[in-house]
């Protein structure tokens, strides 16, 4: 298989991204216009009209390219919709990249919102294919079928449960406390590990209210320009390293190969996205990790597809402290999913606004110091049938 | 040559309301006892399944004659989707005889006639505080009919009495049934219960018969003509309760259970009328009885409290969780998949021999296409692989128990666990599958399979 890459061809010059939250006063719109005036008031030498095509990620929130054309009075322009579950912002960002790469078009733009909190239901809502009924999502929910890792990863590897629960107790705790220093974030408090084990078991599995990541409505944004026009926009553009989107079979369910102990599809996309910025020791080179902390099992699980961690070891690191802030290697420096919520097609959007501020030293209490490679995930799904996106980005060309 | 019953079972469901648990919930007397409940995601169809695929041998059986007064659905065939969860495949007849209990001859007698498959079951319900309620149970029966030296109890005479007068009925809609002043039905049923009995046995030629079962939804006259028609062992009825269609069919099982090769046995049902059959057991009885006895069956249960079986039967309105309704299995895409959805049927690859639950196109180990034979999971035992509690999810019995199941020989599906508490489940516990009705969505009932401990 041909990969490959576009590394250091394109560059982000300018990213908005709104708070996450209950925005019960504002609707898909206004959140696509504030998040795109915020972009284009970072970035003044480009404006609307400067932006030769669009692509909108949105799962949920409105159909075809109009989504945006019509909230922003977009004047007739390529405006493209896209949607991979849980990926689907981030692959807004994939696509609108490789358009600038192509030479296609010289400004694009990427956007992606979700409002969630108009349905009035608990959790993300899908739109549901006409089926035989038999399909195990129509009754599982999802923290359950994240939960399915929990005893799976502690068999295998003989982790004692409770040092189970306590990795997983950390990861919570971790993304609340980079999350409580972070503006944007829909949850701005650190949660005491105690209370977050008091809850332990209460949803699914044994995970608890607090072992899940919330429910909240967002938008954002990047503006994308070819590398070498990247400082006729801004004195610090972040280059992009890597790009990589991966679909498999769908087989885990169904093969008792698979042992709910990772994700095939993070592991193939890693590989490819690794490959195509050169990197070959993750933990080293790599200067901040936003990964998709949807479920806390889900992000130890993620430490050793990605390399971060020997396998069966995610659980020590963890409480070892080594992807906490000031650790090793800095995972969900922002507060991740855990304390901004999943407005699904904004939430891979916001992963790389992080990555933008750290590189520019605007990251406030939570900026770490010198960082020079990012790295986002996305994963869309469920353990053995997902998408696995995965972005490399960079401070620096080369 | 004789005909006769070759195979049977019956199944009771694993729950039990215990009367005094009703009588402090309503707070009158109770009494003792318990009554079988079916579960949640149970209903006559899918217990007519748990019988009927005990019964399954060598060979499918021509027809299938399915008699409950509690049917799933009107204006459409039951017994079809029987039918499809036995994986009989297209060929043959599929009858239901629906409406009152004494259905359950008219599938007997038809079954004996075609050499097919009789199954009886039933959910039975009443008013909170009727003696419907406290007095009947749930559960189902199936025998299979054949001919030759297979047969293990042979029919020797049988005979009916019919009348027309009001003891019982119900309106289309109503959940509970009416019933007229007691003494009336008893005075009309005797009669024609004491003609049937005296000229069945008469076809028989025989006086007094070994084992004697009346069956009938008037408690009186149930309880009288067995007094009066007493066979010479006395019948140990299992104590769950009346259960309308199933129950002729449920404690002939029993009697099956427990009878000598050579004995005979009169089974009397007093619905409407009475029909008596007079049958004779053979030397093939002790080799050929049902896998799990029906005491055994009985004895085991699990007791859940009132709310929860006002609950189950939709008596008691609950607060649903904040999640939108599943959506409704749609027709064709369940049609496509009958074999899968119903009978648990996948395919195997004929190149790498890679099992996949549902069947696939495409091998998912050696992606091999269109190279795929039918495999049969049904009757396969798994283990749990790795399992979840979802306390998040709607059911009416919560917690949901979810389970990557494993099967023996290959195969692996994510399916909910029936009748189970969280401490029964481990990775590694062995399970077996059960058909139910996941959920009900736009009227349509979502039959599909979901796995239980194993015994």
């Amino acid at each position: 298989m041909a990969s490959h890459g576009i590394r250091d061809k394109v560059a982000i010059v300018g990213m908005g991204c709104t708070a996450f939250g209950e925005h019960w006063d504002k609707s898909a719109d206004d959140l696509l216009v504030e998040a795109t005036e915020q972009c284009f008031a970072s970035t003044p030498s480009i404006s609307k009209d400067d932006v030769d095509a669009y692509w909108l990620g949105t799962m949920n929130s409105g159909q075809s390219g109009t989504v945006l054309s019509k909230p922003l009075g977009i004047d007739y322009r390529p405006v493209t919709r896209v949607e991979n579950m849980c990926a689907t912002g981030s692959e807004a960002f994939r696509n609108a990249c490789y358009a600038v790469a192509s030479g296609a078009y010289d400004v694009v733009m990427a956007v992606g919102v979700e409002k969630l909190k108009d349905t009035g239901f608990s959790g993300l809502v899908r739109s549901n294919v006409a089926g035989d009924g038999t399909a195990p999502e129509e009754t599982l929910t999802a923290p359950a079928a994240f939960s399915l890792l929990d005893p799976a990863y502690c068999k295998k590897y003989g982790v004692d449960p409770q040092d189970m629960r306590d990795a997983m107790t950390h990861v919570a705790w971790k993304n609340h406390v980079n999350g409580a220093k972070n503006e944007r974030a829909q949850f701005r408090k650190p949660i005491p590990k105690e209370k977050i084990a008091a809850g332990a078991g209460k949803v699914a599995g044994r995970l608890g209210v607090l072992d899940c990541s919330g429910v909240s409505d967002g938008a954002a944004c990047a503006l994308i320009v070819r590398s070498e026009d990247a400082h006729k926009y801004t004195d610090r553009p972040m280059y992009v390293k890597g790009l990589s989107i991966v679909a498999g079979p769908a087989s885990g369910p169904i093969d008792p190969s698979y042992d709910y102990t990772t994700f095939y599809e993070v592991v193939a996309s890693i590989k490819d996205a690794y490959a195509q910025a050169g990197i070959t020791e993750p933990r080293r080179q790599i200067s901040l990790a936003e990964v998709h902390d949807c479920f806390t099992p889900t992000e130890l699980v993620l430490m050793e597809d990605m390399g971060f961690s020997e396998r069966g070891q995610a659980w020590k690191d963890e409480l070892d402290g080594v992807f906490d802030l000031d650790g090793e290697l800095p995972v969900n420096p922002d507060g991740g999913l855990k304390s901004f919520g999943h407005p699904v097609g904004a939430s891979g959007l916001r992963m790389l606004f992080e990555c933008w501020l750290q590189f520019r030293g605007e990251a406030g209490e939570r900026q770490l110091q010198d960082p020079k490679l990012g790295l986002t995930h996305n994963l869309g799904g469920r353990p053995g049938t997902c998408v696995s996106f995965v972005a490399v980005v960079g401070a620096e060309q080369g | 040559m004789s005909r006769g019953i070759v195979s049977y079972a019956a199944y009771v469901p694993r729950h039990r309301l215990q009367r005094a648990e009703l009588g402090a919930a309503l707070g009158s007397g109770g009494g003792k006892g318990s009554r079988s409940v079916a579960s949640f995601d149970e209903d006559a169809t899918t217990m007519g399944v748990e019988a009927a695929r005990r019964t399954l041998g060598d060979g499918a059986p021509g027809s299938l004659f399915f008699a409950t007064t509690a049917p799933a659905y009107l204006d459409k065939t039951n017994a079809t989707a029987i039918h499809a969860a036995l994986d009989l495949g297209h060929e043959g007849f599929a009858l239901d005889i629906a409406g009152s209990a004494r259905g359950a001859t008219g599938a007997l007698r038809a079954a004996a006639q075609d050499g097919g498959l009789a199954v009886l079951a039933d959910v039975r319900t009443g008013r909170p505080g009727s003696a419907d309620e406290s007095g009947s149970g749930d559960g189902a029966a199936a025998f299979r009919f054949g001919d030759g030296d297979r047969v293990l109890a042979e029919v020797l005479g049988e005979a009916s009495a019919t009348a027309e007068f009001l003891d019982r009925w119900r309106a289309p809609g109503s959940h509970a049934s009416q019933q007229w002043e007691e003494r009336f039905g008893l005075e009309a049923y005797l009669p024609l219960v004491r003609d049937a009995a005296r000229r069945a046995l008469d076809a028989a030629g025989i006086e007094q018969p070994d084992h004697v079962i009346v069956s009938s939804p008037h408690a009186r006259t149930q309880a009288t003509a067995a007094k009066e028609l007493a066979g010479r062992t006395a019948e140990e009825a299992p104590a769950i309760g009346y259960a309308g269609a199933a129950d002729p069919g449920i404690r002939l099982a029993a009697v099956l259970d427990r009878a000598g090769s050579g004995e005979t046995i009169l089974l009397v049902v007093a619905a409407d009328g009475c029909d008596a059959t007079v049958l004779h057991t053979t030397d093939q009885l002790p080799s050929g009885r049902a896998g799990i006895p029906v005491a055994e069956q009985a004895a085991s249960g699990r007791d859940i409290a009132y709310a929860t079986f006002l609950t189950w039967r939709g008596l008691l309105e609950r607060e649903p969780p904040r999640r939108p309704e599943p959506g409704r299995p749609a027709g064709p895409p369940s049609a496509r998949s009958e074999a899968w959805k119903f009978a648990f049927v996948g395919s195997q690859c004929d190149v790498c021999g890679q099992v996949h639950v549902p069947p696939r196109r495409v091998c998912v180990n050696c992606r091999a296409v269109d190279a795929m034979s039918r495999a049969p999971l049904a009757g396969k035992s798994g283990q749990v692989a790795t399992y979840t509690v979802d306390r998040l999810a709607f059911s009416p019995a919560p917690p949901m128990i979810d389970a990557v199941v494993d099967f023996e020989g290959g195969g692996r599906y994510t399916l909910e666990v029936a009748d189970a508490s969280p401490e029964e489940i481990e990775i590694g516990t062995p399970v077996e599958l059960t058909f139910r009705r996941l959920y009900t969505s736009g009227g349509v009932h979502n039959y599909f399979w979901k796995v239980r401990p194993r015994g």
